[in-house]
């Protein structure tokens, strides 16, 4: 069994006893631990259950690269799914739950799915996907929610409680990893003169050094660490931040980090998370290297450990795996793991090394300690199905014959290391093969490089393939310096410290155990524990054709989990390169992608959340829509009514009411959000003649024409009212969406194309307030206000005037949007709100109603005019909209001309505009597709036309809609009928014009 | 997250500061040009491995348009430049060659 030992545990305080939950289990552990040394102290060997068979899985790792030990972490609304074990840092009253088992960890029902696991290797899902849609559907896919995936999302409706900021800083050289590589690379950075940031992802400074062993400077590398985190700290230029993970690097120096900042204690005030966004002249990543499992069968049974980990567990925590422990190995460093073991009173069978040769002086020295060595041996299988109960011996040469059995609880593993080059790799640093350590490792010649061309990130120690002590020291000084003078810092007189570690025999690598394998073995041996892909599997793949290893991921999902393939990665592609019957560095590489380890999303989004998810902008009456109950309405970062509802009134019967009132009446509305450029300099007119389709250079002074926008593509972008303001002058309205975008098309073409014309654009919508004073009291309003001549003949439709209105300047457009008589009057941005209520007094006695969008939007509709975003969609043309007579045709050139006489432009059989009157009254559904006859190959329905706006009007009291159908204009008073959501349902409307009310413009024109 | 040095006013901007604007020096082409042209102006576009000439604004900052000329290969920033021109500087043109010799793109070389 898992047990804490009597003593030990140089992280652990004894002192301070923790209390947790586990599966509801109360649960203590002391302070330093973490979660999955804490389990194992409480004989908690099985901690989950694997994604797909569902088999029982165990803490395998002690770090960031543990597939196994996931769980639920927290309660309500702080429930967090697939949190590591062996990352996450005990606190008092930590709550933990296991994932992935139904109805509990013990007692599995899903493990069943070992019954059914012939029909779930390699490919399942891509064979399956193949099948038709009704298998999938009805019997696969529900077999497969019940049955996979990890965790369980939180509940939808919480809410995070917790906070989260970015934090952005700018370094000269920044240093991934605290261990005894990152410390001599910060430090000779530093005493370069450098401003250094180093990042650490645990709570602990000095890596597996401590637990490793060996000397520094004639000293205990613990005392080593402390003495150099000391040198850092008393340095200016230099700051360590624990519990932050360098997450991913990217272009130029850019580097995320991810600081967990009260994780491992809730209690604290401020922000859970911070997500550090650094720019680095250099990058120098020390992320130094982890363990591979061996691939023999059973190597998933809880139990079985990295050699390492068990070391960690001991040295760190004073917690044993295992009473009994059988040791094996391709490698001289899995033997420290026995020796450590055996010095603690514990019993260790065999030590179980693949090698014929064996090992070297660390060998010699266990078998000095009265441990069983057995050379060329191995393990053919692992006995126990909840925990280790023995292992079955067999020759590495053979193909797994039983020489003997050895009772033992555990199982040490080691294959050898891995650099962690994620890092490296994430901004385009290529790896090369190291045969001899059986490892891949970064290319210093072929490194990520930076603006200036040259190499932006530099690796350290063991993450570069120096796995001895005294290489790690000398690499990592070397390039602390590197990085500092590339900067233009002369690095001093300071040397690497001399490090001594004992001396290692060379690792023989081992991809199968034993190597020939019989197949009822390989089927057992696991290469991906998370997402279950055995050997098997692997071999499979090749075997059909799967040659390209980023192919052979996918197929068998290899290293697709959350934990990266961080175990699974390169004995997987060892795995296919021997299928494949090819050397590894051929087979290559799947490509690493940030983050490292996962970041939690409330880190991403800081404190982009809630009020400050974005900022809104607010027009000068903002608060009067406010204080009069306005239904908001988001349009672009604007907050517009969408309706005013009374008390005990819906939305629906408000927007009724306010198109009632303002067609009898007086309606107004808030347009202040309306884009306003203004376009001014003595080549305005070309200029604006080039922006729009019609001819805008003979407008007067003191008119106004609707324009329309097209992309140099040919398709309709914006539109809107231009005034002439005089000879050098256009004000520009467009769209409340559009005006950031069309100020921005303006400039580009400006600078970009036609630099010598003397134009100048400003974009002026906050300057103005703009409301619109609209309906057949319209006039009397304003006449009430005073000041300006507002009569049909002072001011015709499609004029302007400027003036002084009620004591306050304005301009006052003639336009209409409603079909009504119509004055929208623009004064100071400041001015508004006085306007806005002086309107409101003074039109009390004709019913002032003020009117939101949706109102807008049902009159615009009556009148069958369009509205960008609604009719357009980024691929319809004027010509589509019947817009013909606003495109100029005296015109040489405007942006979209030579586009729209394009053959496809051109085409007869474009969907054109019309109006469609449902024949029973109803609305029809915005969006709703016209089916016409026949199937087309995909099996859909063919379609003729589609609905663009569609509104119950209450001045016509029926369902009104515009929409684009196949030669529409030419097919007024047929019938068609349109699809509902379920794609059964008709609803059949009439093709009519678009113009539904007042077509001869009699209310407008008075 | 690149970082571009803004040619007019001088800020080393961070790439959360510009917008893209695609392939620079194309030449307009409008009423009156055949389809070949139109479509090439339009549509065809060089998406080089190396050497390439971009658009991009200073949209978060003074808000001009400049050129770029970068590696798209290495990320290599070789220099950036005015919008107001059809070709890039010569001395520009120079730093290249020295760097990729033998490169090529469009008419440029
Ligand atoms: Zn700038």
């Amino acid at each position: 069994m898992s047990t804490r030992l009597a003593t030990g545990g140089r992280l652990t305080d004894r002192s301070d006893r923790l209390e947790f939950t586990f599966n509801g289990k109360r649960l203590t552990g002391f302070a330093g631990d973490t979660l999955a040394s804490a389990l194992l102290a409480n004989d908690q060997m099985l901690v989950g259950r694997s994604f797909k068979y569902h088999r029982p899985r165990g803490v395998v790792a002690s770090g960031a690269e543990e597939p196994n030990a996931l769980v639920n972490l927290g309660t309500g609304d702080r429930v967090e799914p697939n949190q590591r074990a062996t990352t996450t840092e005990l606190f008092h009253g930590l709550s933990a739950t296991s994932q992935n088992h139904w109805p509990s960890l013990e007692h599995d029902i899903g493990a069943l799915n070992g019954l059914v696991a012939p029909v779930l290797t390699a490919g399942f899902y891509y064979k399956m996907f193949i099948h038709p849609r009704p298998f999938w559907k009805h019997i696969y896919e529900p077999f497969i929610r019940q049955s996979a995936g990890l965790g369980r999302a939180p509940d939808p409706e919480a809410r995070d409680p917790d906070t989260y900021e970015h934090v952005h800083a700018h370094v000269d050289v920044l240093v991934l990893g605290g261990g005894v590589a990152g410390l001599q690379a910060a430090h000779a950075a530093g005493a370069a003169g450098a401003q250094v940031l180093l990042l650490e992802q645990s709570p602990h400074l000095g890596g597996r050094a401590p637990v490793d062993g060996g000397t520094i400077d004639g000293q205990d590398p613990e005392a080593w660490v402390e003495a150099t985190v000391a040198a850092l700290k008393a340095m200016d230029n230099v700051d360590i931040r624990t519990r932050t993970m360098g997450a991913g690097i990217y272009d130029h120096g850019y580097v995320l980090g991810y600081e967990r900042l009260n994780d491992h204690a809730p209690w604290l005030a401020g922000p859970r998370h911070r997500l550090w966004r650094i720019r680095a002249g250099q990058v120098v990543t020390a992320t130094g290297a982890i363990e591979r499992p061996l691939s023999f069968a059973g190597n998933d049974v809880p139990g079985v450990m990295l050699a390492s980990a068990m070391r960690d567990y001991l040295v760190n925590y004073g917690v044993a795996a295992g009473d009994r422990t059988v040791v094996v190995t391709n490698n001289d460093d899995a033997y420290r793991t026995a020796i450590i073991l055996k010095q603690a009173g514990l019993d260790v069978p065999a030590i179980l090394d693949a090698r014929e040769y064996g090992g070297g002086a660390l060998a010699a020295e266990a078998r000095a300690l009265g441990i069983r060595v057995e050379q060329g041996r191995a393990i053919a299988k692992v006995q126990g199905g909840k925990r280790v109960t023995g292992v079955a011996i067999c020759a590495q040469a053979g193909a797994g014959g039983l020489l003997e059995e050895i009772p033992c609880d555990a199982v040490a593993m080691s294959g050898g290391w891995s650099p962690v080059v994620h890092l490296w790799s994430h901004c385009g640093g290529k790896l090369l093969w190291d045969d001899a350590q059986a490892m891949f490792r970064p290319d210093p010649d072929r490194a990520p490089t930076g603006a200036d061309g040259a190499p932006m990130l530099r690796v350290a120690g063991a993450a570069n393939g120096f796995l001895r002590l005294g290489d790690t020291l000398r690499d990592a000084e070397a390039q602390g310096r590197e990085a500092a003078a590339a900067l233009g810092f002369t690095p001093g007189a300071g040397a690497a410290p001399a490090a001594e570690a004992t001396e290692e025999a060379p690792l023989a690598p081992v991809w199968l155990m034993p190597q020939g394998a019989r197949d009822d073995l390989r089927k057992k041996a696991w290469l991906d524990y998370q997402n279950d892909v055995k050997v098997s599997d692997v071999q499979l793949a090749a075997q059909e054709g799967f040659e390209s290893v980023e192919h052979t991921k996918r197929y068998t999902t290899l290293g697709m989990a959350t934990d990266q393939g961080k175990l699974s990665n390169i004995n997987g592609l060892a795995t296919l390169s021997r299928a494949l019957g090819e050397e590894i560095p051929q087979v290559g590489t799947t490509t690493f992608r940030p983050p490292y380890t996962p970041i939690s999303m409330g880190a991403i989004a800081g404190e982009a959340k809630g009020k400050l998810f974005q900022p809104i902008r607010k027009t000068p009456l903002h608060d009067w829509h406010e204080a009069h109950g306005a239904h908001w309405e988001p349009v672009g970062q604007w907050r517009r009514p969408y309706a005013y509802p009374q008390p005990g009134e819906s939305v629906h019967d408000a927007v009724m009411r306010e198109v009632t009132a303002t067609r009898t009446g007086l309606g107004l509305l808030d347009a202040s959000t309306l884009g306003k450029i203004l376009v001014k300099g003595p080549d305005a007119g070309r200029f604006m003649d080039m922006m729009y389709t019609n001819m805008m250079s003979t407008l007067k002074p003191g008119r106004c024409r609707y324009g329309l926008m097209c992309s140099e593509n040919g398709f309709l972008i914006d539109d809107g009212v231009v005034a002439r303001i005089d000879d050098q002058t256009f004000l520009c309205h467009t769209t409340t969406g559009g005006a950031d975008r069309i100020h921005a098309h303006m400039e580009e073409w400006l600078q970009t194309e036609w630099w010598d014309w003397q134009v100048y654009t400003a974009n002026l919508t906050e300057q103005y307030a703009q409301i619109a004073v609209v309906g057949p009291k319209a006039r009397a309003v304003l006449d009430k206000l005073g000041g300006m001549d507002l009569s049909a003949e002072a001011l015709p439709f499609m004029g302007w005037a400027e003036g002084t209105l009620g004591g306050l300047p304005a301009r006052v457009f003639r336009i209409s949007f409603s079909g009504e008589l119509s004055f929208e009057v623009a004064v100071p941005a400041h001015r508004g709100r006085a306007l806005w209520e002086r309107l409101h007094e003074a039109g009390a006695e004709f019913g002032a109603t003020p009117y939101g969008t949706e109102a807008l939007h049902i009159m615009r509709a009556e009148k069958g005019f369009i509205m960008i975003g609604d009719e357009t969609d980024g691929t319809v043309i004027p010509q589509d909209l019947g817009l013909h007579w606003a495109i100029s045709k005296k015109k040489d050139d405007y942006l979209g001309k030579r586009a729209q006489a394009r053959s496809h432009m051109t085409d007869p059989d474009r969907w054109q505009l019309v109006g469609l009157e449902t024949l029973e009254g109803g609305v029809l559904p915005d969006g709703a597709y016209a089916v016409a006859p026949g199937r087309n190959a995909n099996g859909q329905r063919n379609t003729q036309g589609r609905v663009t706006s569609s509104y119950h009007s209450p001045t016509l009291g029926r369902g009104i809609a515009m929409g684009l159908v196949h030669k529409g204009p030419e097919r007024m008073g047929e019938e068609i009928a349109f699809a509902m959501e379920d794609g059964e349902t008709m609803m059949r409307a009439r093709i009519v014009s678009p113009v539904f009310f007042d077509p001869d413009g009699e209310k407008q024109n008075v | 997250m690149l970082i571009l040095k803004c040619p007019y006013c001088g800020v080393m901007a961070d790439e959360t500061e510009l917008s893209p604007g695609g392939e620079a020096h194309l030449t307009r082409h409008g009423p009156g040009s055949d389809d070949t042209e139109f479509e090439a102006y339009l549509f065809m576009r060089e998406n080089p491995r190396g050497v390439h000439f971009e658009r991009w604004r200073h949209a978060h900052g003074c808000g001009k348009w400049f050129h770029a000329a970068r590696c798209t290969q290495t990320l290599e920033v070789f220099g950036t430049y005015s919008a107001q021109t059809t070709r890039p500087p010569q001395d520009l043109l120079d730093t290249i060659s020295e760097k990729r010799p033998g490169w090529r793109w469009r008419d440029l070389a």
